[in-house]
């Protein structure tokens, strides 16, 4: 059985096509990255596949259960940290966990016992009577996650978890996921960080404007992003894209106001063409930066690879 | 355990009402929505209407405390939450949304019904007597739903703004408070005002708490609590299935 089965998931906001189509199969016992830029519909997937929101079309099955026709079951078997820190601020954290204790039907026992163990390796045992209001950004955060692994969950998701949080709790957070998953425990981690998927995940899936353009390992992935440096250059004089194109290594020469974007694989051995060129044809360099492969350039990356 | 059974939601409706009782029975606007707003408007009645003997301001007292404690607090609760994003978190959680709405109603019934009995006791102490206590007691306990499922229904169109639901449960409550037969006894309205009268809870209630001390009441007992008991039934079914639809509205 697959942990999650999502198909053609779509979802408008009004005039906004957030989600137009979301397909995604995560196998049980794996790190599912969901990668995409800012406003690419990572949320609402998420949200999505968590019954928080319900499809304008599409169907999605959890852990087996359907989300719209069993809620319930699917939720008994999955946690969630969303994007968005949500404990009762004026509960302690030690009362938060007893709700979601009871919310998920366990036994009093059971519930403090495993609420002591987590707060205990997230570092916040000594602070479990103190109202979630006094706590930082980064100890809202683990005691989030400790409240969706109360229940011993099959299936997390966590939504950005460590986006603008200290080191230490970053840390914390992404060890806890390693043991976890060691243990079995799927994971479906959203992030716009690809350091982190990569380090991470098993598998990785992109979206982009609302729709998966890529489905891969990440090391593919890597590999994808090393092929494409940016080198950004302008001229005293103007010069032809064609001649530019053809300079060792450049694989696509755009123009944008008087500045050149090179895209190419060899950035070292770029620049040397280039410096050949301006002094085969006298004219000067006026600026030339190196721009690090951004995201987006992997995402573009991928789609045309896998378009080709 | 079968999670989506009904014993097991009726357990996590009762975390839900746990949570709010800790959480909302002190807020500032539930304390001043559900007590301070009867008590003063009672004083003035009953320091204007001076000819009208205890015997029937008393339960009149009775009733509307009931009517603004048990829509005190449902109305905004999740207006609160929406705000808070912990709603999110509550329906992400396996619980449904009628066993939400039904936690929500027990804190609201519960705060109900633990202010109402302090007017009962101050009648008892006033020198009322207390000719049929359990009649009292279940036309309390009905009032408390039907009221509490009111409230839940005021809180039904999407807003994070509390102080939207509570104004409209407020300009709601006023108007009953006039047509339910509190400081006009229900024989000495025009036929329009008993064909109003009839139309509130809040009259089938205070006819009750009536009975329950003096022994007088204007419809048949058993109406009284029959009428009471279908209002609340579709009250809660209505706002148990009307939040399932509007919920998603609030993400
Ligand atoms: N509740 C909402 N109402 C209106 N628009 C929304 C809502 N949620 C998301 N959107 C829009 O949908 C798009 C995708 O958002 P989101 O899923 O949050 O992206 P991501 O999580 O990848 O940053 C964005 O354009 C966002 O503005
Ligand atoms: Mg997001």
């Amino acid at each position: 059985m697959n942990a999650i089965e999502a198909h053609h998931l779509r979802k408008s906001f009004g005039p906004v096509t957030a989600v137009s189509d979301v397909s995604i199969t995560v196998r049980e016992g794996e790190i599912f990255g969901f990668l995409g830029p800012n406003g690419a519909g990572k949320t609402t997937t998420t949200r999505m596949l968590n019954g928080v929101i319900p499809p304008d079309g599409g169907t999605a099955l959890i852990l087996g259960h359907d989300i719209r026709s069993e809620p319930v079951l699917a939720k008994q078997g999955f946690g969630v940290v969303p994007e968005i820190s949500n404990a009762y601020t004026d509960l302690t954290a030690w009362q938060n966990l007893m709700l979601m204790g009871e919310l998920y039907g366990l036994d009093r026992g059971k519930a403090a016992q495993h609420s002591s163990d987590l707060l205990a390796t997230l570092g916040l045992l000594e602070r479990k009577d103190q109202k979630v209001q006094a706590y930082s950004k980064g100890m809202k955060q683990r005691l989030i996650l400790a409240m969706a692994l109360l229940h011993e969950p099959a299936l997390l998701f966590l939504d950005e978890p460590t986006s603008g949080l200290d080191v230490q709790s970053t840390h914390m957070i992404l060890s806890l996921l390693r043991d976890l998953n060691q243990q079995g425990t799927t994971i479906f981690l959203t992030t716009h960080n690809m350091e982190e998927a990569n380090q991470l995940c098993h598998r990785v899936g992109i979206i982009r404007a609302g729709k998966i353009v890529a489905t891969d390992a990440p090391e593919k992935l890597k590999t994808a992003i090393e092929k494409v440096h940016t080198i950004e250059v302008s001229f005293d004089r103007d010069v032809s894209g064609d001649d530019l194109a053809a300079l060792i290594g450049v694989t696509s020469a755009e123009r944008t106001g008087d500045k050149w974007q090179l895209t190419t694989p060899d950035k070292d051995a770029t620049i040397r063409a280039l410096v050949t060129f301006t002094q085969q044809r006298g004219t000067a360099i006026v600026t030339l930066n190196t721009l690090a492969p951004t995201l987006d350039e992997a995402f573009l990356r991928l789609t045309q690879g896998d378009m080709s | 355990m079968n999670p989506a059974g009904l014993p097991e939601q009726v357990k996590r409706a009762w975390a839900i009402a746990k949570k709010d009782i800790r959480l909302y029975y002190a807020k500032n606007s539930v304390l001043i929505f559900g007590i301070l707003m009867p008590f003063f408007l009672f004083l003035a009645f009953f320091a204007g209407s001076s000819q009208l003997p205890l015997t029937f301001l008393l339960p009149g007292l009775v009733g509307v405390t009931l009517l603004f404690t048990a829509t005190a607090l449902s109305p905004a609760i999740y207006a609160w939450e929406g705000r808070h994003g912990t709603l999110e978190r509550l329906v992400s959680c396996p619980i449904t949304i009628e066993a939400m709405v039904f936690g929500d109603m027990i804190a609201s019934i519960l705060f109900g019904i633990g202010i109402t009995l302090i007017t009962v006791f101050i009648a008892l102490a006033l020198g009322l007597p207390l000719l049929h206590g359990i009649i009292m007691i279940v036309s309390i306990l009905l009032a408390a739903c039907c009221f509490s499922a009111i409230g839940m229904l005021l809180a039904v169109p999407p807003t994070s703004e509390p102080s939207t639901p509570m104004t409209l449960s407020l300009l709601i409550k006023f108007p009953l408070i006039f047509i339910s037969g509190i400081f006009v006894p229900l024989d000495q309205l025009p036929s329009w005002g008993l064909v109003l009268s009839a139309c509130s809870p809040l009259t089938y209630f205070t006819d009750l708490v009536r009975y329950s001390f003096t022994g007088e009441h204007f419809f048949p007992v058993l109406a009284d609590i029959l009428i009471l008991a279908v209002i609340t039934l579709v009250f809660t079914a209505g706002t148990m299935y009307l939040h399932k639809r509007t919920m998603p509205k609030r993400m």
